[in-house]
């Protein structure tokens, strides 16, 4: 097997130039699924039959959720194509996935607290469901600290990506935790497994804004990681020579003005 | 794959399959102790530590709840099917606690067996449904248990004494 287009995927040079056009049309196509799939869970899906209207707040709650366990995945293995190809672009995509998905848990917890107090009569207990998932942000803000405890990014990236990969067993806890132990969260509406335990007309803009969540988080990560780009490979020639022509094109302006 | 990925690949593999052993490990030892609440059945056999402060979960039992006149005190009875335990409470309960759902009650059991709780929490379960959609399906319920009572009632042969007994079972 020939690996030379992976190794072409993990050139930051190449990377930089596509992800632009990638961007192009993955940001629109995000907005309008995020925005529709807003207003459909929040507006026009009925309301529970038990909770009210207060259940609509698992339309942020749930996609955060499966994106904040989906996004550690992409950073563990972003982290492991790191260690074992030494793909400088690999580590910048797993460095980019820490504060997402950092965001992503704590909008999670955040939305979570909201919706427990009207439901349970509680902000926050400490049940295993919610508890890995505290877990999970720390190993989140853990990555984003080792990346700033080492004067080399090299060694920073490496003790990142081991930590990433030692939480990955965290995921399936979480997953797991609500069938494993009582607990005061409710087990999974959506199941690999059988139908999900809701109403279509509920179910459908959820699915809609897990969708939308997935578009969002491509968008945040290629962006956080063409920043990460330019910031790592500034030195390079190619990132000098994308700066220089801007500021000879303002010139080449200025003198047309006149 | 160059022999030195490979290495690598395998060092990789082995970090994450030890650390889910490790891990199995520590939460095969916790099992229950990481459960949030005792069912009632582990409460009233002993099983759960007595004279601390504890948490208990259950479905309310239909027709258990009562309220005092003058004060927020309620009393009602959670069951995991097996048995069981009554529990008092002093205050507000959540909007979500109803007869026939579960809720979990947190205090010290009394020596008559009774959780004097001090919080209770609601858990609602991974169902949505409509209004619309929920009355029609208790509406279909309803209808499908009054079919059945009076098939019941027929087969009773008209005994009213039978029929009565039969259904109260």
């Amino acid at each position: 097997m020939s690996w030379q287009w992976f190794h072409r995927l993990g050139s930051p040079r190449w990377f930089y130039h596509n992800s632009a056009r990638w961007l192009a049309w993955l940001c629109p196509i995000a907005a309008v699924v995020v925005l529709g799939g807003l207003v459909w869970g929040l507006a026009i899906a009925p309301e529970d039959a038990k909770q009210g209207n207060s259940f609509r707040i698992i339309y942020l709650h749930v996609p955060a959720s499966f994106l904040a366990l989906a996004g550690y995945y992409i950073m563990a293995i972003a982290g492991a194509v790191g260690l074992i190809w030494k793909m400088k672009l690999s580590y910048m995509v797993m460095k980019s996935a820490a504060p997402i998905g950092a965001a992503l848990t704590f909008i999670a917890l955040f939305s979570g607290a909201i919706w427990g107090k009207p439901t349970w009569g509680t902000y926050w207990v400490w049940d295993a469901r919610i508890t890995s998932m505290l877990i999970l942000l720390f190993l989140y803000l853990g990555v984003m600290a080792l990346q700033y405890a080492y004067h080399s990014i090299d060694a920073a990236s490496k003790a990142s990506a081991i930590l990433a990969l030692v939480g990955t067993v965290n995921i399936p806890i979480i997953y797991k935790s609500v069938d494993w132990w009582y607990t005061l969260h409710q087990p999974a509406t959506i199941k690999f497994t059988s139908a999900p335990s809701m109403h279509p007309d509920m179910f459908q803009p959820l699915l809609v804004m897990i969708i939308g969540f997935y578009l969002f988080y491509a968008v945040a990560l290629i962006l956080h990681t063409r920043s990460e780009i330019l910031r790592r490979e500034r030195k390079t020639s190619w990132v000098r020579e994308l700066l220089k022509p801007k500021q000879e094109f303002k010139a080449d302006k200025q003198v047309g003005k006149r | 794959m160059h022999p030195l990925r490979k290495q690598r690949l395998q060092l990789v593999i082995l970090i994450v399959v030890a650390t889910t052993v490790v891990v199995g490990l520590v939460l095969y030892m916790l099992r229950e102790n990481g459960n949030f609440f005792y069912t009632p059945e582990q409460i009233i056999s002993g099983e759960a530590p007595q004279d601390v402060y504890l948490r208990a979960g259950g479905m309310v039992v239909d027709g258990s709840l009562k309220r005092a006149d003058d004060s927020l005190w309620v009393q009602f009875q959670i069951t995991d099917g097996i048995e069981n335990l009554t529990v008092e409470h002093t205050g507000i309960l959540p909007d979500l606690f109803t007869e026939g759902e579960a809720a979990i009650a947190s205090g010290k059991v009394d020596e008559n067996l009774v959780l004097q709780a001090t919080q209770i929490l609601a858990k609602h379960d991974e169902n949505y449904t409509p209004p619309e959609v929920a009355d029609a399906m208790n509406e279909a319920y309803e209808r499908k248990q009054e079919a059945l009572g009076e098939e019941r009632y027929k087969e009773s042969g008209g005994d009213q004494k039978k029929y009565y007994l039969d259904n109260t079972k």
